[in-house]
């Protein structure tokens, strides 16, 4: 999945390579710079990912948490090892967290490795207008990654959560993505405007922040308490059906 | 409750260890009472096994000692340890195999086995790898150690799952349906792999449908039939509590059976479910033998103490005394004591019909 996640930067860096001059305004963000400077593939290609493909890779990989093991037959030796069910779910998130650490990472990389091949690099302009050098631009998109990074946990804690529910991975890792991709749907809706705050995807795209000088943390911290409210949430939720589930698969 | 409480039935006094103990053990599935009220007792070193046809509740009872499942009632202690309140002090002394084996099909035997020992907070790092090499080797995969479960055959599977429950030094083995897919020489190590534990002071807990199997293997057993336990014990206690029954060969089976009747017994005659009165004339005029079964009244085994006074008593001895003096030609008389099966048959019927 580390692989799909690299292709797409890939995949964006070639296009634009061989195809002629990207007119200014159409497709992604950040799109039409990537011929003048190689590190907006790294950008362009986490905008492109945050709305689907990091949800579903994300989704996949917190889903198959429990169910996988429960689907496999493996959680009963698991338990009865015993590895302890509080234990169980917290090495679980904690191999989850990592994955959701590492995904945007390897996209921001990839981006940045494959942009700096084919294109040329140089200083970058930020949206404040301000320009910093590419080794600074560097740090900024590991901060955007970070950034994402922390998006992702609270829609890992509902796909643990989901994961707890079923003993068919499938469905866990369906449900996840599923209730990503809903979340975004409300977040487009102006009717529900009250809602918007709550939601998990809310700030998802919301790291322009950090291409500000100086940057503004303000975006961030919001997103991690948010993340981090639903990380408590869903992790009791997962917790208190899990202690007490039946594993009869 | 105590070692001699109710559910400690044939096979345990009191003052004897147990290893499992159980009283009125419950759990419902909605409707379905999967277990209902069990008092099991497992002495320690025994070998036991826990017999019963599908669907009978054997694995429910076995995910429930191992705290997979919560029980709707009733108490369960494991290894002399209230569960499942002691569950994570109980589980590293107990090895299990749970509804045939399961590992992941991308990684080695020995990863498998590795991953699982992990999972074990006691099973030590540092030892990790001898201790897998030796569970391996007792189960005699050494060879295929190396090789992706996902090429194993169902046997293989079935031994590495042995092999993770002796991954560590255990008190107690759970096997459920040890031999299942295993040629026959897999299924004379399981034998030999069961006696050796045994014999190292742990108490081995068989599920099984096998009999024969068990017969061959295990000191006690105890027989579940749909959701309850109907006969626990020794070995030999299971089987004496059976009726023993008599068989006559004789050609005059009208007059046996009259004979027979007349000693307090019911006389079948077997050959082709005709009764014994009907196919006196029959069987006379053709001079063939026929024979014919009786049950012995006394639930007891043969030559333990008779009940003083009682007129149910009927030594076989004397059945073939009666039978010469009323001048019937006895040409063949066997007691045959009742072997596990026709004990298993007769708690939990015949057919193929899974009882609800």
């Amino acid at each position: 999945m580390l692989c799909a996640l690299a292709a797409i930067p890939v995949l964006i860096a070639v296009a634009v390579r061989v195809s002629s001059a990207v007119p200014p305004g159409r497709g992604p963000a950040f799109l039409d710079r990537i011929a003048q400077n190689g590190l907006f593939v790294g950008v362009t290609a986490m905008v492109v990912s945050v709305p689907l493909f990091l949800p579903l890779t994300v989704g996949v990989v917190a889903g198959d948490t429990i169910a996988g093991e429960a689907g496999q037959g493996t959680l009963r030796y698991l338990l009865v090892g015993p590895a302890g069910r509080i234990r169980l779910l917290i090495v679980k998130y904690a191999g989850t967290a990592v994955f959701v650490v590492v995904a945007p990472l390897v996209v921001a990389l990839t981006g940045a490795g494959i942009g700096a091949a084919l294109f040329p690099v140089g200083p970058v302009t930020l949206l404040s207008g301000d320009t910093i050098d590419p080794g600074e631009a560097v740090v900024r998109l590991l901060l955007i990654a970070a950034y994402l990074a922390v998006s992702l946990l609270g829609l890992s804690a509902i796909g643990l959560f989901v994961s707890t529910l079923t003993d068919v991975p499938v469905g866990a890792m369906a449900a996840t993505v599923v209730l990503s991709v809903v979340a975004q749907v409300l977040d487009a809706l102006p009717q529900l405007e009250w809602l918007h705050p709550w939601l998990f995807s809310h700030y998802w795209l919301d790291f322009g922040d950090l291409l500000r000088q100086p940057v503004s943390w303000d975006s961030f911290v919001g997103n991690a308490l948010l993340q981090g409210g639903y990380i408590a949430a869903f992790g009791a939720l997962a917790y208190g059906r899990f202690i007490t589930k039946d594993v009869l698969s | 409750m105590s070692a001699g409480g109710p559910g400690a039935g044939l096979g345990a006094g009191p003052g004897i260890e147990l290893s499992i103990e159980t009283g009125g053990l419950t759990k419902r599935f909605g409707q379905q009472l999967a277990v209902d009220g069990v008092d099991l007792a497992v002495p320690k070193g025994a070998v036991f096994g826990f017999l019963g046809p599908n669907g009978s509740g054997k694995t429910t009872t076995i995910r429930l000692l191992l705290g997979l499942a919560t029980a709707t009632g009733g108490s369960m202690r494991v290894l002399g340890e209230e569960m499942p309140r002691k569950l994570a002090d109980v589980l590293p002394r107990v090895g299990a195999l749970v509804e045939g084996p399961a590992f992941y099909p991308f990684l080695s035997g020995a990863a498998n086995l590795r991953r699982m020992d992990a999972a074990d907070p006691f099973g030590s790092a540092a030892t990790r790898h001898a201790r897998v090499q030796s569970a391996l080797e007792r189960v005699g995969l050494t060879h295929a150690a190396d090789k992706l479960v996902r090429a194993y055959s169902l046997g293989m599977k079935q031994r590495l799952g042995i092999a993770n429950a002796l991954l560590a030094p255990r008190e107690l083995l759970v096997l459920d349906e040890p031999t299942n897919g295993l040629d026959p020489q897999g299924t004379r190590e399981v034998r030999s792999l069961v006696r050796s534990l045994a014999a190292g002071g742990a108490t081995v807990f068989v599920s099984s449908h096998l009999l024969a199997e068990v017969e061959q293997i295990c000191t006690h057993a105890a027989i579940m039939s749909a959701g309850r336990l109907v006969a626990q014990g020794t070995l030999a206690e299971l089987r004496g509590a059976g009726h023993a029954r008599i068989r006559v060969l004789t050609p005059d089976p009208g007059t046996a059976a009259q004979v027979l009747t007349g000693l307090g017994l019911t006389a079948t005659l077997s050959a082709d479910g005709r009764t014994s009165a009907g196919a006196a004339s029959g069987a006379a005029v053709s001079g063939a033998d026929a024979a014919l079964f009786a049950s012995l009244p006394a639930a007891r085994p043969v030559g333990a103490a008779r009940d003083a006074g009682s007129d149910l008593a009927v030594e076989p001895e004397a059945v073939v005394a009666a039978l010469v003096a009323a001048g019937v030609r006895v040409r063949g008389f066997a007691t045959e004591q009742a072997s596990l099966e026709d004990r298993f048959v007769a708690l939990t019927g015949e057919g193929f019909d899974v009882v609800q």
